[in-house]
């Protein structure tokens, strides 16, 4: 796609532990250390050799085209999806890519349950549980999963509920509530089972645009309390505003890494740039990217550059 | 501006009472002609029967009650079924969705073997063709081993698809919050499932009142053999299997009626899925 320069694998030569973000105390332990990540759809190479290291207490934001790869790195970190290759370390839980095992031995199992009981993960479809009210879609899992009494899940639910604004739709079922309200209630529900670290998959995706300011607001509290995320997102600002760092991929690679203002502010990377000028053209940057030229439209003009009118931009095909 | 609406209604609320006038008398006006409709075939019926039939009072006063007692037979035939029908099809579905290839394999052929042969035949060999093989069964075990497993093998089907109805986006999110594959069944899929499939496994239960009457080629004792067993030796069948056919008939309303009150309580909560509207 971006014209005509050849992929090359660059995993090796960006170390993403190079540059922590600003929160990140000297000599802490990585949190979240992916290596080396590779995934095929049958021919479909869609990452080609992801690696990340988080920090506790940062948050970090995935960039990218649709269909760059970003929903399925993050989607391989949990092992939804089986990464054709490597390995993915949460919170000490380690985890090896293993394509072939199709009845995971119990032991897998046993540890990627452990790495998704360390890993909340959000979606942009918020996959509430429709047969159950708010509270029971926040102590299900407490409860059944982690085997706790109900009357303590139950405490803990209202706190975390109070936490996304919600305390008074504890007994409503999610369809009667709106898309940005269900998505809090996702978010509420995946704290209730206090994972060390988040995981976004494009949360306010699905949401009337309305709606999308309500989430974010929610998601920069967390990142702001010192929660660890990671978030595959289209909301430049909130990538600008509270990522530490940012992921850019392109093509199934992470092609450029660093804090917003370099990332998003002054690419260095040629197809980050490409990427950001159709992105950001005509609005929502304050400070444009560095090279502002007129939008160049001459690959996939189905993506058009959406200038948003409150930095809610999206980029959904 | 008239103040023909007495209550200083304005020209506006005044439309509006219009309207709402007028659309009750054509909906009472529809409803006349559909039970008028209802009403002509009746009793177009009726004279057809008292036409072509000596009806015999004394007759019917006789067999009506001897028929009448197939009621309990037919239902618990019937309830009896169905209940382990279910039983097979929730273990059917589940081996129709499992990776493990003989387990897949067994429900398949259940459903292939016992959806691809007639009910008829399957009630005929359980009870004539398996004694040959020194499996005898009394004719109601027959009858219920037969409906049982024909009915699973069909509702093995739509519970199958029943839980594939469930977004799969419930599995990730149960399964991202830890859920071992059997919690996620049991707490998050099958309970959906459950609610997808009620109203087909009614609809299967109202069909099987029916159905049970197969049972009467083996000498169960239920409405239909009863009302053939009193026609037959004085002709007067016509009567009878009038009257057979009437009590099926309200078997099934009130069942029907039972099946919609059940499934508008089973509304609560909500089927809303949280796919993308």
């Amino acid at each position: 796609m971006t014209g005509g320069a050849a992929p090359t694998r660059i995993d090796h030569v960006i170390d993403p532990a190079e540059r922590p973000g600003h929160l990140v105390k000297p000599g802490a332990e990585p949190i979240v250390k992916a290596s080396a990540i590779e995934k095929n759809f049958d021919d479909n190479h869609v990452l080609r050799g992801c690696s990340m290291t988080v920090y506790p207490g940062e948050t970090v934001t995935i960039l990218g085209r649709s269909g760059s790869g970003k929903s399925t790195f993050l989607r391989c970190l949990n092992f939804l999806e089986e990464p054709t290759a490597g390995v993915v370390d949460i919170a000490g839980v380690v985890v090896e890519a293993d394509p072939l095992r199709q009845n995971r031995d119990r032991d897998t199992t046993a540890r990627i349950r452990q790495l998704r009981l360390r890993a909340g993960m959000l979606f942009q479809e918020f996959n509430l549980f429709p047969h159950l009210t708010v509270l029971g879609n926040l102590i299900e899992a407490p409860v059944h999963v982690k085997g706790m009494h109900k009357k303590e899940a139950t405490e803990l639910a209202e706190t975390y509920l109070a936490k996304v604004g919600l305390s008074e739709k504890r007994d409503e079922y999610p369809s009667r509530l709106s898309g940005g309200q269900r998505q809090r209630v996702a978010i509420a529900r995946a704290l209730t089972m206090e994972p060390e670290v988040l995981l976004f998959d494009e949360p306010t995706s699905a949401l009337d645009p309305s709606l999308v300011g309500e989430v974010l607001k929610v998601m920069e509290s967390l990142a702001h309390e010192g929660r660890t995320m990671i978030v595959v997102t289209h909301e430049m600002a909130f990538a600008r505003e509270a990522a530490d760092r940012v992921y850019f991929m392109d093509e199934g690679q992470f092609v450029e890494i660093g804090p917003p203002e370099q990332v998003i502010s002054n690419p260095r990377d040629e197809r980050t740039r490409t990427f950001l000028k159709r992105f950001l053209h005509g609005g929502g940057a304050d400070r444009g990217p560095a090279a502002a030229e007129p939008v160049a439209s001459e690959d996939s003009p189905g993506v058009p550059g959406v200038p948003g009118s409150s930095g809610s931009i999206e980029l959904d095909v | 501006m008239s103040f023909a609406g007495g209550a200083g209604m304005s020209a506006n609320q005044l439309l509006v009472a219009e309207i709402s006038a007028e659309r009750q008398r054509r909906s009472r006006r529809w409803r006349l002609a559909f039970l008028a409709t209802w009403a002509v075939i009746v009793a177009g019926l009726v004279l057809f029967i008292l036409v072509t039939v000596n009806v015999d009072t004394a007759f019917l006063q006789q067999t009506i009650p001897f028929i009448l007692a197939g009621v309990p037979i037919t239902l618990f035939l019937a309830v009896t079924s169905i209940f382990f029908a279910t039983i097979l099809a929730a273990l059917g579905a589940l081996g129709r969705l499992s990776r493990n290839p003989y387990l897949n394999g067994i429900a398949s052929f259940y459903v292939s073997f016992f959806r691809g042969t007639p009910l008829l035949l399957q009630i005929l060999f359980i009870y004539l063709a398996l004694p040959q093989a020194g499996i005898v069964l009394p004719a109601v075990p027959t009858a219920i081993v037969a409906l049982s497993l024909n009915y699973g093998s069909y509702m093995t089907e739509v519970f199958r698809s029943g839980i594939e109805a469930v977004p799969h986006g419930q599995t990730e999110a149960a399964q991202s919050l830890g859920m071992t594959s059997r919690t996620t069944f049991r707490r998050i899929i099958a309970p959906q499932a459950f609610r997808i499939v009620t109203p087909a496994v009614g609809n299967d239960f109202i069909s099987m009142i029916k159905d049970s009457s197969l049972a009467s080629v083996v000498g169960v004792q239920e409405i239909l053999w009863r009302a053939q067993t009193a026609g037959r030796p004085s002709f007067q069948s016509m009567q009878t299997l009038l009257v057979a056919a009437f009590i099926y008939w309200v078997l099934t309303i009130l069942f029907s009626l039972f099946q919609n009150r059940l499934e508008r309580r089973m509304a609560t909560g909500d089927r809303v899925s949280s796919r993308r509207p």
